[in-house]
């Protein structure tokens, strides 16, 4: 073994909350320059972990030696002087202002925001990840907020960064300048503490990965020489069934969703107007849209669940019936499904419970409604079935809707959409920042909706999904929607240069 | 050293033990204020706070006062579910008692039982009217409902000061600036003989069940909190904000509106220049006080009558001014905002410790 000094040597770090162990006696060492991979289900205590070495939570036992030396990391404060640095999953911005002003409030010291404001486009430039330090945080999606943690984080010149799934917001291109950025920052000797499920982006970063199940440490191992399919395993304790696409529909003249010419304005200077969408989704058949953060996904979403009405010179017809300037209600009476990006505070209200956030889109669709008045055992019937038939883990029903884990509530949401039978889903992002498990049980829905005669329309950042489940996959970028390839036929190359603005098919082939 | 920190999940207990411990922290704070005046709290806290009450008549007084503030603070309690801050109920309940007393003036030689529901609907109408001018504002021009409804409160106090001085002076009144005597006709009946208690603390009560219904079991009730809670899960849904920033300012100055008539047909019996000692303002503590409950509502509602009726009780037996009704309003308003931070967050002692 190498007689390197380790940067980071955690040894039996133990820390349990009321009614769980998140950490239980986890050993893990970093060296200098690594890129080290930790890996494991949602809840099994890599946010534990890695909170315990931001300073953000202190562990009950165990040391943590840094270069050697016995520190004790007391808040995120002391975390940075040592040289840690951390990309969160959640963002932690003030929307209000802009991103230079947010860069400078995480700063230790005070700085001139013209001087910041350079450096910033100098890091946005050198490493792929644009952004205008000017805009307003509110304006932009959530992989552009991604982007500011990330360059907040090169602003400190690390010797250790903290990344939790980074590259789920981004094309395969930007992933490629992004693990470019990252092998030049280890070879440069910084490490790299890299959370991801994306076992075949670990593959190909990481040297190390160390796997926690359950708040143990289960095993490490060389990710290079693993499949993705053994590390799954590993990290789930049983091997996992990876979706597939519903088989091809022979039968393309039926539409159920038929957009043409979809024109829409842009609420504000800052967001993305479209620009003559059509597109169309078959009966029995997945249609993917693939595109990074901010290329008019939310309004495209907007447009289709009615959210924003368009005007007639619109056309969008579900099975037939026009309904470019029905409210979203209207539409859900036409059997239109609809999961949202945000799960909180869009898909759901965050203080209300389960049986409560079921009322909120199936109110008229299930009879849960009798004379303006809640049918209250109605309701209930029917969440104890989402929650039954998704597998959702909470106390109850009456468990408020911010207290389940973010696959917990996703699952929960398209369990809800799903169960309501719609003849056409849309969704957004459908497995952000979902682990492995919950992910894998949300695909196989949709696929299973679509096997019986639904048109699913998937609007997502992450290529591979796409590639997995749907039956055609088409691009968005700037407001403009790309034709479709059939997945069989499409490759993420090319895909990715639809994502970048490649404005046709021909040029791409 | 003594800090917050910040629960994971908001207490159900502190929701309703806050009211509880602010309302001592006020008996507290009188006891204090009490004392550097220099009367006895003791007899000082009896005066204010039980002797009203130790009578039959006490307790329908205790009605008459408290009708007006839980017709305000349920419809008010309604609204700010909805992130509706109508500030200016008692604008409203003006113009619905200078409604109703137009429909009573008018008719002020007829008799009729159908002059009361009348006047009721006029002060309803009266009051959402004036109640539509900040909704047109907020869903027109986006302005906020704060302001423009408590400004509106002040040109509704002007314009009922400018009827009594003017059309609906009383012509054989000796240039006293008040309306005619109402009709019996258009006074409400006495629902207990020998006290001022009046059918309108019925229609208080029939509001509360209604409002309960409304707010908990009805598709509307459903959407006002959704919307109160998060807006973009309403447009999710289906609901239209503007509808709700409408219903919750057309039912926050119905029930003021009716209020305002209920007062002039009862306790009052024709137009004067001063109607209300503010129960507009006080309905927005006793919403907070009931927690946005109609049935909390209910409860404090008569005890912020309780301090009106202390109030007087305490400037006729102790020669306190009438301003310590204000001070204990106040305070306990001030005190409860305080003790809510305890919902979500909780008292820590001694060095931080690592939170999550």
């Amino acid at each position: 073994m190498t007689q390197q000094v380790p940067l980071l040597n955690l040894t039996g770090i133990t820390k349990a909350f009321p009614g769980c162990v998140a950490n239980d006696d986890i050993d893990l060492i970093i060296q200098p320059g690594e890129i080290h991979a930790l890996l494991g289900e949602n809840g099994a205590g890599k946010s534990t972990l890695v909170k315990i070495i931001y300073g953000i939570l202190k562990a009950d036992k165990g040391t943590i030696e840094w270069n050697g030396e016995q520190v004790s990391i007391d808040n995120p404060s002391i975390a940075r002087q040592l040289g840690i640095a951390m990309v969160f999953q959640h963002f932690s911005l003030f929307d209000a202002l802009t991103v230079v002003e947010n860069i400078a409030l995480g700063m230790e010291n005070s700085v001139d925001l013209t001087e910041l404001e350079k450096r910033i486009l100098e890091i946005s430039t050198n490493y792929g990840l644009p952004l205008d330090p000017k805009r307003h945080v509110y304006t932009l999606s959530v992989g552009e907020r991604q982007r500011i943690e990330i360059i907040r984080c090169l602003l400190q010149s690390p010797r250790l960064l903290v990344m939790d799934e980074p590259t789920s917001v981004l094309t395969p291109q930007e992933v490629e300048k992004l693990f470019a950025t990252l092998r030049r920052l280890s070879t440069e000797g910084v490490s790299i503490l890299y959370i991801s499920h994306k076992l075949d982006e670990i593959r190909v970063l990481c040297q190390t990965a160390t796997i926690l199940r359950l708040g143990k440490r289960v095993s490490d191992a060389d990710p290079r020489k693993e499949t993705a399919r053994s590390l799954a395993a590993m990290m789930m304790g049983k091997e996992l069934q990876s979706p597939a696409r519903p088989p091809k529909v022979t039968h393309v003249d039926k539409a159920r969703l038929e957009v043409k010419d979809l024109s829409l304005e842009a609420i504000d200077d800052f967001g993305v107007d479209l620009k003559n969408v059509a597109l169309h989704v078959n009966a029995g058949e997945i249609l993917g849209i693939a595109g990074v953060a901010g290329n008019g996904q939310n309004e495209l979403l907007d447009a289709l669940s009615g959210e924003r009405s368009c005007d007639s010179s619109n056309s969008i017809t579900m099975d037939g019936n026009p309904c470019a300037t029905l409210a979203p209600d209207a539409r859900r009476r036409l059997g239109f499904g609809c999961v949202p990006e945000e799960r909180l505070g869009h898909g759901a209200v965050p203080d209300m419970s389960l049986a409560e956030n079921t009322y909120l889109t199936a109110y008229a669709q299930m009879n849960l409604t009798n004379n303006g008045m809640i049918q209250t055992a109605a309701r209930d019937e029917f969440s104890d079935r989402i929650i039954r038939e998704y597998r959702v883990k909470c106390t109850d029903r009456q468990a408020s809707a911010a207290s389940l884990s973010g696959g917990n509530l996703q699952k929960f949401i398209v369990g809800r959409e799903i169960l309501q039978n719609p003849g056409v889903l849309v969704v957004s992002q459908p497995t952000w920042g979902v682990d492995a498990g919950a992910a894998a049980a949300i695909q196989e829905a949709l696929i299973a909706l679509a096997e019986n005669g639904s048109a699913v329309l998937v609007i997502s950042q992450d290529l591979d999904e796409l590639m997995q489940i749907s039956n055609r996959i088409c691009a968005i970028c700037a407001g403009v929607v790309s034709e479709s390839i059939p997945t069989e036929q499409a490759t993420v190359e090319q895909i990715g240069l639809l994502m970048g603005g490649a404005t046709n098919q021909a040029s791409v082939l | 050293m003594i800090r917050l920190e910040r629960r994971s999940e908001s207490s159900r207990a502190m929701t309703y033990l806050s009211p509880i411990l602010a309302l001592v922290l006020t008996l507290l704070a009188g006891i204090a204020l009490f004392s550097a005046m220099g009367v006895s709290p003791s007899a000082a806290l009896y005066t204010f706070f039980v002797e009203p009450v130790t009578t039959v008549y006490g307790l329908t007084e205790l009605g008459v006062k408290a009708t007006p503030l839980i017709l305000i603070g349920v419809a008010l309690s309604i609204g700010f579910r909805c992130n509706v801050w109508n500030i200016g109920a008692e604008g409203q309940l003006t113009l619905g008692a200078i409604f109703g007393s137009a429909v009573a003036l008018y008719f002020y030689e007829v008799e009729g039982f159908w002059l009361l529901p009348l006047m009721l609907v006029a002060g309803i109408i009266g009051g959402m009217a004036w109640a539509a001018i900040p909704a047109l504002l907020r869903t027109r021009f986006n302005s906020s409902e704060i302001l423009t409804s408590l400004m509106l409160t002040y040109v509704a106090t002007l314009l009922l000061s400018y009827l009594v001085h003017g059309p609906f002076r009383d012509p054989d009144g000796y240039n006293f600036p008040e309306s005619r005597i109402f009709h019996d006709s258009a006074i409400l009946p006495i629902i207990f003989d020998g006290s001022r208690l009046h059918l309108g603390f019925a229609l208080a009560l029939l509001v509360v069940v209604a409002g309960w219904i409304l707010i908990s079991r009805s598709l509307i009730g459903f959407q006002l909190r959704v919307m109160g809670n998060a807006p973009a899960a309403g447009n999710y849904a289906g609901f239209s904000q503007k509808a709700m920033i409408w219903l919750s300012l057309m039912l926050g100055g119905g029930a003021a509106g009716l209020a305002g008539v209920i007062e002039v047909s009862g306790p009052i019996g024709q137009l004067l220049p001063q109607i209300s000692p503010g129960y507009g303002f006080t309905a927005i503590i006793v919403a907070f006080v009931g927690r946005l409950h109609p049935v909390g509502v209910l409860f404090a509602g008569l005890l912020m009558a309780l301090s009106y009726l202390g109030g007087e009780n305490a400037q006729i037996n102790l020669n306190l001014p009438l301003a310590v009704t204000g001070v204990f309003q106040g305070m306990l308003l001030f005190l409860l905002l305080a003790c809510d931070v305890l919902i979500h967050y909780r008292i820590r002692f001694g060095k931080r410790s690592a939170i999550s």
